[in-house]
C-alpha cells in the first residue's frame, strides 16, 4: 500500500503542474504570503502617517492606489492588511483542522454510537447561522486575534469533520487496516499511522478552501466593526472607511475589497487544483 | 413500513426540538458568561457598584443562570420572549416589525439565485466543456470568493453613484412607503447582492447532480427509444437531478441568514439582521435570544422538512 501511494504522489504533483487554474491560485497565494511577510520592505509608504494635504488623492504615480480620508497611502495599507487576514486565517484554519480532523477520524473509525453522537453535534453547529454565532461571541467577549480565530474555528470545524469522517469510514474497511489490526496494532496507532496519513490529501485540500472561507468571515466581521483591532489596518476596516467617501473617492473602498476577493479566489483555485490532482477520478477532466 | 415511517418522523421531530433547546442553552450560557453586562450600556459613562447591582436586580440578572434560563424558556414556550432591555418593547413585536423586510430580501434572493443557477447548471452539464460550462464554473467560483458586503458596495458605486439609476439604501422613499415601484427599486441592489452570493452552490450542485443522473441507465433507455435530447433532460433527468438541489437549498439557509446580516447593514435595510447587530452591541439579551430562537427555529424546521421531503420523494431511502 505504501508503495502504491509513493508512486502516486509524483504523478499527482505533475498533474497539478498541468492545471493552469490551480497554478494561478498557487501564484496568488504565494504573492499574498510574500506581501504579508515582507510588508515593511514592500510598502512604499507608512501605513499610518497622516497628511491633510494629501487627503483623498486619486491613484497617481506617487500613490498607486490613491490616498484615504486621512491622507494615508492605500497601497501600503492594503499590503499591511494582508498580515491581519493571513494571521487570523491561518490560526483559525489550523484550529478548525485540528478539531475537525480529530473528531472526524474518531467518528469514522469507531462508528456506531460514537459516530452518531459526534455527527449530531456537528449537525447542531451546521444549523446555527455561522456569522450570527460569531457576531454574538465576538461582540460579547471582545475582538482579539485569538478570540476571532477561536470563534471562526468553532463554526468551521463541522464541515471538515464530516469530510474526514467519510474518508476514514471508507478507509477503515480496507484490507490494510484489517491487516494492521490483526497484527496487533492498537486503535491509536491505526488512526495515526494508517487512517490519518491516507486522509492527509483531503485534509490539505480542505485547508486551502477553509483559508479562503476564514478570510471572508474575518473581513465580514471587520466590516461590522467586530474584527480584531490591532494597530495594523485590516481589509474589512478599510472598506468601511471607504464607504463614506464612495461618491468622491471610489478607490478607498474598492482596492481593499479587491484584495479580499483576489486572495479568497486564489485559495479556492489552489484548493480546487489540489483536489483535482489528489483525486484520480477527476484527472483528465478538462479544466 | 407505515409504522416505520411514523417512528422515523417522530424521531426526527424530537431531535429537532432537542436541537432547538441545545442551541438556545449554549447561547444563553455564552451570553451570561461574557464579561461586562447591559448595565454599562444602559447607564453610560461612570456608575457606582450599587447602581449596577440595582439594574442587574431589576433585569433579573442576579439570579443563578439555570433559573434565568428556565424562566426564559418557560415564557418562550408560551410565546412570550420578554422585553427589550433598552426600549422596553416586547421582543416579539420588535421581531415581527422587522420580519417583513428580511423575508422579502431573503425570498427574493433565493428565487433569483435559483432562477439563474438551475438553467445555468443544466446548460453547464448538458453542454459540458463548452463556453456555458466555463461560464458556470466562473459564476460558482466568483460566488464563493466574493465578500458580500463589498459586492454590495461596488453595486452601490456603479448603480447609485456613477449612473444614478437606483437608490443606495433603505426600504423605500421617505413619505412614499406605500409606493410599490419605489419599494421595488430599493429592493433591486440588496436582492442582487444576496442572490449572487447564494447562486454559486446551487449552480454547482445542479451541474454535478445532473451529470450524475445523465449517466443512469433509464436516461440511456429514454434516449434509445428515440426521445429528443430536450425531453430527456427536462422531463426525465432534471426531475431526479433536482432532489439533491432541494437539500442544498435547505442547508444553505444558515448562510442566507448570515448573508442577510451583512447585506442589511450595507443597504441600511430595516430587517432582522440589523436588529440583531444592534442588540449585540447594546447587550440587549432578550432581543438577541429572541432573534436567535426565531432564526434557529426556521433553519432547523427547514432542515427537518427537507429531510422528510427527501424520504417522500425518493422511495429508496429507508426510514432509520
Amino acid at each position: 500500500m505504501t508503495g502504491e501511494t509513493r508512486t502516486e504522489r509524483p504523478s499527482a504533483l505533475r498533474h497539478f503542474a498541468r492545471n493552469r487554474r490551480g497554478l494561478l491560485g498557487g501564484v496568488v497565494v504565494a504573492v499574498m504570503i510574500v506581501a504579508g511577510t515582507f510588508a515593511p520592505v514592500l510598502a512604499p509608504h507608512s501605513y499610518s502617517t497622516q497628511s491633510l494635504l494629501n487627503r483623498l488623492k486619486p491613484p497617481s504615480a506617487a500613490h498607486w492606489l490613491g490616498t484615504d480620508g486621512f491622507g494615508r497611502d492605500v497601497l501600503s495599507r492594503v499590503i499591511w492588511g494582508s498580515r491581519v487576514s493571513l494571521e487570523i486565517g491561518l490560526l483559525a484554519t489550523a484550529l478548525s483542522l485540528v478539531v475537525g480532523t480529530a473528531v472526524g477520524s474518531v467518528a469514522g473509525y469507531f462508528g456506531g454510537a460514537v459516530d452518531t453522537a459526534i455527527m449530531r453535534a456537528a449537525d447542531v453547529f451546521l444549523s446555527v447561522p455561522a456569522l450570527f454565532l460569531i457576531l454574538i461571541v465576538v461582540a460579547l467577549f471582545g475582538a482579539s486575534l485569538t478570540n476571532t480565530a477561536l470563534v471562526i474555528a468553532l463554526v468551521t470545524w463541522a464541515p471538515v469533520g464530516r469530510v474526514v469522517r467519510s474518508e476514514c469510514l471508507s478507509l477503515s474497511n480496507r484490507d490494510f487496516v484489517h491487516a494492521a489490526a490483526a497484527l496487533g496494532a492498537g486503535h491509536a496507532r491505526i488512526l495515526a499511522r494508517h487512517l490519518l496519513v491516507n486522509a492527509l490529501p483531503i485534509v490539505i485540500v480542505q485547508a486551502s478552501l477553509l483559508l479562503g472561507q476564514t478570510i471572508l468571515i474575518e473581513s465580514g466581521l471587520s466590516y461590522l466593526g467586530l474584527g480584531a483591532q490591532p494597530p495594523l489596518p485590516s481589509w474589512g476596516n478599510m472598506v468601511v472607511e471607504g464607504r463614506q467617501f464612495l461618491a468622491s473617492a471610489w478607490w478607498i473602498a474598492t482596492f481593499p475589497g479587491l484584495a479580499i476577493f483576489v486572495t479568497v479566489l486564489g485559495f479556492n483555485l489552489f484548493g480546487d487544483g489540489l483536489r483535482d490532482a489528489s483525486d484520480p477520478t477527476l484527472r483528465g477532466r478538462s479544466s | 413500513m407505515e409504522s416505520g415511517l411514523r417512528t422515523y418522523v417522530a424521531k426526527r421531530v424530537g431531535f429537532a426540538a432537542l436541537m432547538l433547546v441545545g442551541v438556545s442553552m449554549i447561547l444563553f450560557t455564552i451570553m451570561r458568561l461574557a464579561p461586562g453586562g447591559p448595565e454599562a450600556v444602559l447607564i453610560g459613562g461612570e456608575f457606582s457598584q450599587e447602581a449596577a447591582a440595582q439594574i442587574r436586580q431589576r433585569l433579573g440578572l442576579d439570579r443563578p443562570i439555570a433559573l434565568q434560563y428556565l424562566g426564559w424558556a418557560a415564557a418562550a414556550v408560551r410565546g412570550d420572549l420578554g422585553r427589550s432591555f433598552k426600549t422596553g418593547d416586547p421582543v416579539g413585536a420588535l421581531i415581527l416589525d422587522r420580519l417583513g423586510p428580511t423575508l422579502q430580501l431573503t425570498a427574493g434572493a433565493l428565487v433569483l439565485a435559483l432562477a439563474v443557477a438551475i438553467p445555468l447548471g443544466v446548460l453547464a452539464a448538458v453542454r459540458r466543456g463548452t463556453i456555458w460550462d466555463t461560464l458556470g464554473s466562473a459564476v460558482a467560483l466568483f460566488g464563493v470568493s466574493f465578500p458580500s458586503f463589498w459586492l454590495g458596495i461596488m453595486l452601490i458605486l456603479m448603480f447609485s453613484e456613477v449612473f444614478h439609476l437606483l437608490p443606495p439604501s433603505g426600504l423605500s422613499e421617505y413619505g412614499h412607503e406605500t409606493d410599490v415601484l419605489a419599494r421595488l427599486r430599493h429592493a433591486i441592489l440588496p436582492t442582487l447582492t444576496l442572490g449572487l452570493i447564494q447562486m454559486a452552490s446551487f449552480m454547482r450542485f445542479t451541474r454535478s447532480s445532473l451529470l450524475e443522473v445523465l449517466r443512469q441507465d433509464y436516461v440511456r433507455t429514454a434516449r434509445a427509444k428515440g426521445l429528443g435530447g430536450g425531453t430527456v433532460v427536462w422531463r426525465h433527468a432534471l426531475r431526479n437531478a433536482l432532489i439533491p438541489v432541494v437539500t442544498v437549498v435547505g442547508l444553505s439557509l444558515p448562510t442566507l441568514v448570515g448573508g442577510a446580516v451583512l447585506t442589511e447593514t450595507v443597504f441600511a435595510w430595516p430587517g432582522i439582521g440589523r436588529l440583531a447587530v444592534g442588540a449585540v452591541f447594546e447587550r440587549d439579551y432578550p432581543v438577541i435570544m429572541g432573534v436567535n430562537l426565531m432564526v434557529s427555529t426556521v433553519v432547523i424546521t427547514a432542515n427537518l422538512l427537507t429531510d422528510l421531503a427527501y424520504c417522500a420523494i425518493d422511495p429508496r431511502i429507508s426510514y432509520r
